[in-house]
């Protein structure tokens, strides 16, 4: 426990996941502590922590010892405008970004940090043109639950050289490592960009349209939908102006309030719901608070209650889709399977036996309890 | 070792004679793919018609221990569908089935043996397309691009195989048929369909994949520009991308590429081009012309002596013609050639193709450049004649030089081919021993038996836990290099 002991520090009453306190807390500032403090942790059961934005999403770890946090583990590590991409440390807050008239094309909430955002998948309106971590990540290292540091992909964006372990990394709850640091692609800023928002309405119009549309947003609350167009000012303006007239819109410079923000409060039980495009007017007409990607079939919903949780889920599921439950209070949580069905379980459960063979990292909190 | 002639009477009633081929004449018609100085004579050839029957077939491989390789249209250029002398080759050509277009959704379903040109055939009366366009596509089947998450021209603005493909049905390679994800994105869980995508045929065999339609863009314009130099038609590519836009494609062909275009289709590029540009911006008209104006400024700017805009459809696929002919053109100005395949950053390109003219130079071999220069994709086609004592290892050896060049700048062994047969010697250039290590766990979550293709991808196969001793084996014994 020599190393251990340097290497962390007693965790406090803020340092707990999903209500489990954890025992001990360490934030290494470069891979390589990272990597010695893990080999270090080879009999503890660890959670990673970014921003914490996301840290109270699915099931609370089955049990924690240590707590690491990437807050030290932050910064641009390479900035190759020419190339367009950028490497970033994992612990780096994505609105802290300076990347001049590009960006990484990623949505996030204050605070939610580069590893943060691909360890959750997590992501919002504008992955509708610009895809999410998955397809914008194109190479990262890892610090195996072993204390293995390992890379794959590269910092070039068309690469099929070995297995793109990038994309299982993305969305894996921290449940297979350490992500330490990530290669992106980026996109350019663009020069113009404004809203179309209207009343709510099946979204086959604007893609007959084709005015290339960046995001495509609906809520049933308000009733509303607005669309996003990004471009250059002239392109923006006529496209714009096109799409307000098909769907009998306003143009504004400002999204609506409820843009990207989750349709939950936060002691609410919030889901992630995922249809086939043309089931998304099914979802909307659930009679739930439904907000989010009308153009990608990925939405968001507050259920009030299980049978609410359940009631969505079968939709979704007769859909041809899926619902999983993000956050829920800790009443809910311990009575709702908050991952839903999962096809290909076993297979995933043997990717976990290989890369976490005492199954450590993140414990219970990814789908069927790994 | 299994006994093969058991294994093909059980197949042959299990499928039905026709589909299981024994005749050592038709086994020889699938000793090699796109990659065919390989050469290795499969022991069995399966056609199966349904999923059930590629189950079936695998389960049969598994409970013999028999290595089993799937091929789709064997047009791989990497060698990734190389048969196992000892082991079945499961061809999924028969399989050709479009089972839905689905615009409503966004999506078609279609059997692994579907061309992929014919996605797009089924999807545009509807107005949609399918994105991922290798210059194959004419041939290349889904399956395939799916093992090899292939690329194209403009994957530049739309992504690979992998950003299009939302569900699968596999034969994994223990024989179970799976679903994954499917016409919703973000299925939970590990994302498989990520894994299994450009994973060359070693976690199993897709029967059925779902992929994304992409909505027809309002307007498509082309231009052909030529260069007095390659140095100038680089900097013009830096410019464009620069500039914030996004084109559909920057492709570029250098002389001697031009050369071979022009002896083989007539494709009437412009006359002294040392380096023709085609660039392609698609979108809503009114964000495509105005850019479309700012890319024809910036090719003047930076020194093209002649740009052509191609008026309609007819001269826009001429301008393509020359480029998606290329590879094949190189055959009327050489005997034999090496298509190569590896990925530099976009701003290395004028140093990096002057450093593969000197190592070309050195060795007194030819080069031609063929490359996606929007994402930096380089296709440099070593010129050599295999009748000539010495020169095709000369033609090698510059071949494996334009490789180390690639990693030397931080690039990669392959931006579409694949790794395959033929690159698995490099892999350890790229990655360390540990990377290597870690993608293998993931082969021995799908595949401990290292059944499903084995000796691809990875020089040292790894040991499972479960079958000590068995990675020792040599990974592909009785391969013929020709």
């Amino acid at each position: 426990m020599g190393a251990l002991e340097e290497l962390t520090r007693p965790a406090t009453d803020d340092d707990h996941v999903g209500g489990v306190p954890a025992r001990l807390v360490a934030a290494p500032a470069s891979t390589a502590e990272a990597a010695a403090l893990v080999a270090a942790a080879h009999d503890l059961t660890v959670v990673v922590r970014g921003g914490g934005t996301k840290l109270h999403w699915g099931p609370p770890p089955r049990s924690l010892d240590l707590i690491i946090d990437t807050g030290r583990l932050a910064g641009m590590v390479e900035h190759a405008a020419g190339d367009l991409i950028t490497v970033l440390r994992a612990g780096t807050p994505l609105d802290d970004l300076s990347l001049g008239d590009q960006q990484l094309a990623l949505d996030a909430a204050p605070g939610a940090t580069v590893g943060g955002v691909v360890a959750t998948g997590a992501s919002g309106p504008r992955r509708l043109h610009y895809g999410t971590a998955r397809d914008l990540l194109i190479g990262i290292t890892v610090v195996r639950p072993d204390g293995t540091v390992t890379r794959s992909g590269g910092k070039v964006v068309k690469n099929v050289a070995g297995y793109d372990l990038g994309k299982l990394y993305t969305g894996s709850y921290g449940s297979l490592g350490l992500i330490t640091e990530c290669v992106f692609r980026l996109h350019p800023r663009p020069a113009a960009q404004v809203y179309v928002q209207s009343r709510a309405q099946p979204v086959t119009a604007i893609l007959e349209a084709r005015v290339a549309p960046t995001a495509i947003e609906v809520d049933s609350a308000s009733d509303e939908l607005a669309v996003l167009i990004e471009g250059t000012p002239a392109g923006v303006r006529e496209r714009a102006g096109l799409l307000s007239k098909v769907l009998g819109g306003d143009i504004s410079d400002e999204p609506p309030p409820w843009w990207g923000q989750a349709p939950w409060a936060a002691d609410g039980i919030g889901m992630k719901l995922s249809v086939p495009l043309s089931q998304v007017p099914e979802l909307l007409g659930s009679g739930a608070a439904v907000r989010g990607s009308a153009g990608t079939g990925v939405l968001y919903a507050g259920a009030s209650d299980i049978s609410d949780v359940e009631r969505l889920r079968a939709l979704c599921v007769r859909a041809g889709g899926h619902a999983v439950v993000l956050t829920a209070p800790s009443s809910t949580r311990d009575i709702v399977d908050m991952w839903g069905p999962v096809p290909g379980l076993a297979l995933m459960r043997r990717i976990k036996d290989q890369f976490d063979p005492g199954h450590r990292f993140a414990p219970g909190r990814f789908v069927g309890g790994l | 070792m299994a006994d093969i002639d058991a294994l093909a009477r059980l197949l042959r009633a299990e499928l039905g004679s026709g589909q299981v081929i024994t005749d050592r004449a038709e086994l020889r018609t699938y000793e090699c793919d796109g990659l065919a100085h390989y050469k290795v004579v499969p022991a069995l050839v399966v056609l199966p018609h349904t999923a059930e029957q590629v189950a079936a077939v695998v389960r049969a491989c598994v409970a013999a221990g028999v290595p089993f390789v799937a091929r789709g249209s064997g047009t791989g250029l990497s060698g990734g569908a190389l048969p196992h002398a000892d082991g079945v080759l499961i061809v999924t050509a028969q399989m050709r089935r479009i089972v839905e277009i689905a615009p409503a959704d966004e999506r078609a379903v279609v059997e692994p043996g579907v061309i992929n040109l014919q996605v797009t055939k089924a999807a545009t009366p509807h107005g949609y397309y399918y994105a991922p366009d290798p210059s194959s596509q004419q041939i290349c089947s889904i399956g395939g691009n799916v093992a090899e998450n292939s690329g194209g021209a403009h994957c530049l603005k739309y992504g690979f195989t992998t950003n299009h493909v939302t569900g699968l049905q596999i034969v994994a390679p223990d024989g179970e048929l799976l679903r994954l994800g499917g016409r919703a994105l973000d299925p939970p869980g590990y994302d498989l369909i990520g894994a299994f995508v450009g994973s060359e045929g070693t976690l199993g065999i897709a029967t059925e994949v779902t992929v994304k339609l992409t909505r027809l863009p309002e307007t498509v314009r082309t231009l052909l520009a030529a260069f007095p130099s390659i140095d100038q038609a680089g900097a013009a590519t830096s410019a464009i991308i620069g500039a914030g836009v996004v084109p559909a494609a920057i492709e570029m062909m250098d002389a001697l590429a031009i050369e071979a275009a022009e002896a083989a289709v007539a494709c009437g590029y412009p006359a002294g081009a040392a380096a023709v540009l085609i660039v392609e911006l698609d979108g809503p008209s009114a964000e495509v012309e105005a850019q479309f104006e700012q890319v024809t400024a910036l090719c003047e700017k930076n020194g093209a002596f002649e740009i052509r805009i191609a008026a309609d459809d007819l001269e826009r696929a001429l301008f393509w013609k020359g480029r998606k002919s290329a590879f094949a053109a190189v055959g009327r100005i050489s005997p034999d050639y090496i298509v190569q395949d590896g990925v530099i950053p976009r701003t290395a390109l004028p140093e990096v193709l002057r450093r593969i003219s000197e190592v070309a130079n050195e060795h007194g071999v030819r080069v031609a450049n063929v490359f996606h220069a929007g994402d930096g994709n380089l296709h440099p086609l070593v010129l050599f004649d295999d009748g000539i004592e010495g020169e095709a290892e000369r033609a090698e050896t510059v071949s494996g030089a334009i490789i180390d060049l690639c990693i030397e700048y931080g690039g990669s062994i392959t931006g579409e081919h694949g790794v395959g047969m033929d690159k698995a010697k490099y892999m350890p250039r790229m990655f360390g021993d540990d990377d290597l290590d870690t993608m293998q766990l993931v082969r021995c979550a799908f595949d401990p038996l290292m059944l499903s293709n084995p000796g691809k991808i990875f020089p040292t196969p790894r040991l499972c836990g479960e079958r000590p001793g068995r990675g020792a084996e040599s990974p592909f014994p009785g391969v013929e290099i020709f």
